[in-house]
Formats: C-alpha cells, sequence, structure tokens
C-alpha cells in the first residue's frame, strides 16, 4: 500500500507545487522516487518527530500542504502534543502518515505495534482519519483529501499488493463501502485487517451464516448517515480493526448506537490486551490476539447462538 | 519605517496595570523581555499589516510572557486599546498564553519547546518561496531543558536557514527556582554554536545593544541566536530575581510601589 500512497503523491505533487514530503528518516525504498523527482521539495528530517510536526506547522501556515512520513506509532504517539498545538489547534493542513497499522511489522516487536494511533487521533475533532483497506483505494483517498482545509491522518499498510475483493478502490469521505451483502449479521470493518473479516465473512457463508461486510475507511469525518442506516437492518453487528477495542471503530460506532437508539448487539473484535514479550509474523499475532479470521468467524458465531 | 518607537517602559507600564486588573501572574517573565519586545516592534520586524502574505514573523516561544506581546501590538495599533484593556477578562481572546487568531499572533503557544519548530518550517518556507521574509522566535533559557528545542536547531543549522534568529530571553530563572539549579543550561552560547547557530551574548535591557545584535544576525549566512542576559521582574526591584513573581499576582499596594518604580526610572 506504501507504493500506491506514494504513487498517488507523486502524481499530485505534479499539479499541485503546494505538496512537500518531510520525512523523520523512514520509508526506505518507498519514497526515493519522490525524493529524485522534486529534491527541493523532500526533507529528511532525521530521528526527530517532534520538530517534523513543529516543521509541517511552520509550512502549512504559509501556504503549503507538507505530507509528514513515519511508523504509525512514532508518527502519532511521540509528537501527540506538537499535532495538537500545531496543525490541529491551528487547523492547518498538515498530513500525517502513519505506516504499519496494527501487528504489520510483526517481529519487530511491541515499540513497533500500532494499536492506538487512530483512536489517539479520533480524540482530536478536527483530525479528519482516512484508513484505506487496499492499495487501489489508499490511491484515490487521497485523491480525494490531500488538499482538505484541516490536518489528516493516514494510516497506511505495510504490506504490498492488496486488492479487497469488491471495493474497486472505491473511496468517499464520511461514506461506508458496502463489500458484501447478507442479512445474518454485519461485519464492520477497518483498514488493510479488511480481507482477514472478508475471509471470516466467506468461512461463516460456506456454513451458511450470510453476512454483510461494509469497510470504513473515513473514520473522521465518521460515517454516521450511512452506518445508521446500515445498523437499523442489522440485529448482529461486529466491528473489526487491528487497534485496541477502546477508542477505534468500535467505540465509535458504540457511541453511534447509544446516542442514535438502535436497536442491534455490538461486539467489538479487536485487542484487548497488550502485547507482550512473544514475537512472530503479523499473522502469528493476529491470531493470538484474536483478529484473524479464524477468530473473528468463531465471534461472530458465538453471538449468533446465544 | 514610520513608526512610532515603542518605548520599553510603555510596554511596562502596560504589563503591569494589565496583570493588575486580571490579577494575573506571569509578570516577571513578561517584565524580563520588554526591551527586547520594543526594539522587535519598532525596528525590526516588516509587519505592514497583521495579515500580510510577506510579513516577517515571530514566535513567542515563551508564551507566558504574551501580555508584553499583546502590549507591542495595541502600541502598533494592531489590536485597538479596548482589545489589549479585555485581557483575562470572559470572551476576550487575549489569554495568558497568545492565540493565533488574534490579529498579530502567528502561532498560538504556551506549550515550551514547541515554537521554534514552528518558526524552522515559517523559515523554510520563506526560503522555499524565495521571500526576503525573515522570522524570529523569542524562547527562555529554561525553554532550552526541552529536547524538541534542539530537534529544530539542528534542523534549521543543517539547512543554514539564515533568515531565522532566535533570541533566549536568558533570566536564569524557571517557575520553581534558579536554572542553574535545577537543569543548568550553561554555556548557552557554546551549545548553541556547537550546534552550528552563530551565537552572540548581549545585555537584554540594552536596547541599543539588542538592535545591534538583530542587525548583525541579518548579515549571516547561519541562523543566529541572541543570548540576551536579563532579569526576570527588571524594573520593579521587589520582583526582580525573585522566582515568587513567576506566579503571584499584585496587592493593590504593591502594583501602586511598582507603577512608581518605573515613573521615576522612565
Amino acid at each position: 500500500m506504501r507504493k500506491s500512497f506514494a504513487r498517488a503523491l507523486e502524481m499530485l505533487a505534479r499539479e499541485d507545487d503546494r505538496i512537500l514530503l518531510l520525512t523523520a528518516d523512514l520509508g526506505f525504498g518507498v519514497l526515493d522516487d519522490f525524493a529524485r523527482t522534486y529534491p527541493q521539495r523532500f526533507f529528511n528530517v532525521g530521528v526527530a518527530e517532534a520538530n517534523m510536526i513543529g516543521l509541517a506547522t511552520g509550512l502549512a501556515e504559509a501556504g503549503y500542504i507538507p505530507f509528514m512520513y513515519s511508523i504509525a506509532t512514532f508518527a502519532t504517539l511521540r509528537p501527540y502534543e506538537q499535532l495538537r498545538n500545531g496543525p490541529i489547534l491551528h487547523r492547518l493542513p498538515a498530513r500525517l502518515v502513519g505506516i504499519g497499522g496494527g501487528f504489520e511489522y510483526g517481529t519487530n516487536g511491541l515499540t513497533h505495534a500500532a494499536l492506538e494511533d487512530f483512536g489517539a487521533m479520533r480524540l482530536q475533532p478536527n483530525m479528519q482519519i482516512v484508513v484505506p483497506a487496499d492499495d487501489a483505494q489508499v490511491y484515490n483517498a487521497l485523491v480525494a483529501t490531500y488538499d482538505l482545509p484541516h490536518p489528516v491522518y493516514y494510516r497506511i499498510s505495510k504490506r504490498e499488493g492488496l486488492a479487497l475483493p469488491g471495493l474497486d478502490g472505491r473511496f468517499r469521505l464520511g461514506r461506508i463501502e458496502t463489500i458484501l451483502n447478507g442479512d445474518d449479521a454485519l461485519i464492520l470493518t477497518i483498514g488493510a485487517i479488511s480481507d482477514e473479516a472478508l475471509a471470516a465473512a466467506q468461512l461463516l457463508q460456506d456454513e451458511g451464516i450470510r453476512t454483510t461486510v461494509a469497510v470504513i475507511s473515513s473514520l473522521n469525518p465518521a460515517p454516521t448517515d450511512d452506518l445508521a442506516d446500515l445498523l437499523a437492518r442489522h440485529t448482529t453487528v461486529i466491528s473489526v480493526e487491528a487497534h485496541y477495542v477502546n477508542g477505534g471503530l468500535g467505540s465509535m460506532v458504540a457511541e453511534l448506537i447509544a446516542e442514535r437508539g438502535i436497536d442491534c448487539r455490538l461486539r467489538r473484535c479487536g485487542v484487548s490486551q497488550p502485547p507482550g514479550a512473544i514475537t512472530g509474523s503479523e499473522e502469528l499475532l493476529n491470531a493470538r490476539h484474536g483478529i484473524d479470521r479464524t477468530n473473528i468467524a468463531q465471534l461472530l458465531r458465538e453471538i449468533l447462538d446465544q | 519605517m514610520g513608526i512610532k518607537p515603542i518605548k520599553p517602559g510603555e510596554i511596562r507600564r502596560i504589563v503591569l496595570d494589565e496583570a493588575k486588573r486580571a490579577h494575573v501572574g506571569h509578570i516577571a517573565s513578561a517584565l524580563s523581555i520588554v526591551e527586547i519586545i520594543a526594539v522587535l516592534y519598532t525596528d525590526i520586524l516588516r509587519i505592514p499589516s497583521p495579515s500580510a502574505p510577506e510579513r516577517d514573523r515571530f514566535v513567542l516561544s515563551k508564551g507566558h510572557a504574551a501580555l508584553a506581546l499583546y502590549a507591542a501590538l495595541a502600541l502598533r495599533g494592531f489590536i485597538t486599546r479596548e482589545t489589549l484593556a479585555t485581557y483575562c477578562d470572559d470572551d476576550s481572546m487575549l489569554g495568558v498564553h497568545p492565540e493565533h487568531e488574534l490579529a498579530g499572533v502567528d502561532f498560538t503557544t504556551g506549550s515550551l519547546g514547541h515554537g521554534l519548530s514552528f518558526a524552522v518550517g515559517s523559515a523554510l518556507a520563506a526560503r522555499l518561496e524565495g521571500s526576503k521574509r525573515r522570522v524570529y522566535a523569542l524562547l527562555s533559557d529554561a525553554e532550552c531543558n526541552e529536547g524538541s528545542v534542539w530537534e529544530a536547531a539542528s534542523f534549521a543549522a543543517h539547512h543554514q536557514l539564515s533568515n531565522l534568529t532566535a533570541i533566549i530571553d536568558c533570566n536564569g530563572q524557571q517557575a520553581l527556582g534558579m536554572t542553574a539549579e535545577i537543569l543548568r543550561m550553561e554555556p548557552l552560547v557554546d551549545r548553541w554554536q556547537a550546534f552550528g547557530w552563530h551565537a552572540v551574548a548581549t545585555n537584554g535591557h540594552d536596547t541599543d545593544a539588542i538592535r545591534e545584535a538583530f542587525a548583525e544576525s541579518a548579515t549571516r549566512d547561519t541562523p543566529c541566536v541572541i543570548v540576551a542576559h536579563t532579569l526576570a521582574g527588571k524594573g520593579v526591584s521587589f520582583m526582580e530575581r525573585q522566582v515568587a513573581w513567576h506566579y503571584l499576582p499584585m496587592t493593590d499596594e504593591q502594583h501602586r510601589a511598582a507603577i512608581a518604580e518605573i515613573s521615576g526610572n522612565q
């Protein structure tokens, strides 16, 4: 997904000379083309995320659209206050790009597991949050949002070659994209883990359980109207995210159900415990933390049996 | 430039009167930068209007001294005297720390260690545009405790941002005591030089010396820092170098004594 993001950014930079790219010394092999094509508009700021956010604030105040690139944990958590007091409270169009959601960095360990990035961003009212689910969608999402007036956080998957069947690259700010229809339950999913959610739906389909799978890629603005319509048509709902269960997609859906008094039952499928010392691949860690296709399908079976 | 010179005494008077009326502290921090602000807003900053894109930018990184900045904005006519008189009132934009939505304030500050990065980004933007505008940031010596200051310093030096001047209000004090005892930052000039900046020390209450240091900073091909030695509470003897005046508001009697003292010194 990073390469598709970088291609979109390079294409947009050709059209719009306000675009700059800052990186906190990450993006090996991903940002090279941009750096080569636009050497005057590319800055490796060094391993200094706090300063990167301040720089972007100063650049955006002067009319630029600076993109800031790092691993999702470093991008969102180290400089959280700089983000808040900088582009967010100044309402400036800086773009934060966090790479690698959930356990995508696998054996790199717990410092690299982004489990609270978009939840932390969601606390900030005017931080737009875009979490694309596959390579085609990230391209279209970037085109659709790069010049929004407010700051944007993009959580970009580290995996390459993602193509979510049924999504066809669709992205609309503040809307939902449905990729599978079924009446027995509703699966709401976000980001690159959507392929596991869809695989779970297919496992269930083989057993005769038909689910609707809807992808939420615009977490803020939240797709409240689309979501309310969809929730009203289902009594059993699960949310799936490569993120802690609190603060992210599941929380957003729970808030909407409560505030609108929608008659349905939600179970949030996400990471509930901090990662421990055991390392491994993304697949292993997703399974251990209950967010792989097997666990998602099992959770839904249990709810439907209750 | 056709600007009516701002006298330090005018700022000092506004600081004391408004702090008293609003019954708030941070008085000593504002008094220590009075001469620096007077020189900046009389001789240095080119601001045809607070919204002119080509204006010089100023970041008051030590945001807790905003009252001295508001005084200058009023004396320059960027905000009215009526607006100034709302300092810390309900429904006012003039809080203890400055907000960018107020005319004349380029960046919101109040959390130390962030402002220099704004200034560095602003200076980089000016360079990218080929603009002649300059960027100034006023920090406190204790603010240099923050690691992010040194991230910004490294970037500015690496990119030779010669359109950037930082001023350190080096009053030797911080919230709970003396800087030398809490977290020593000296030798500040040497530290900044080691980071690749042109650094000079000056008397932060000598307007001629400050003006000269600013003028010299504009001739360098590196970012420059002026380490301005100051007294917290300058001009009011019972506040000078007294840590308590970082926070205390004045009583009526203290206000009268302070006004009498600065009036006598004008």
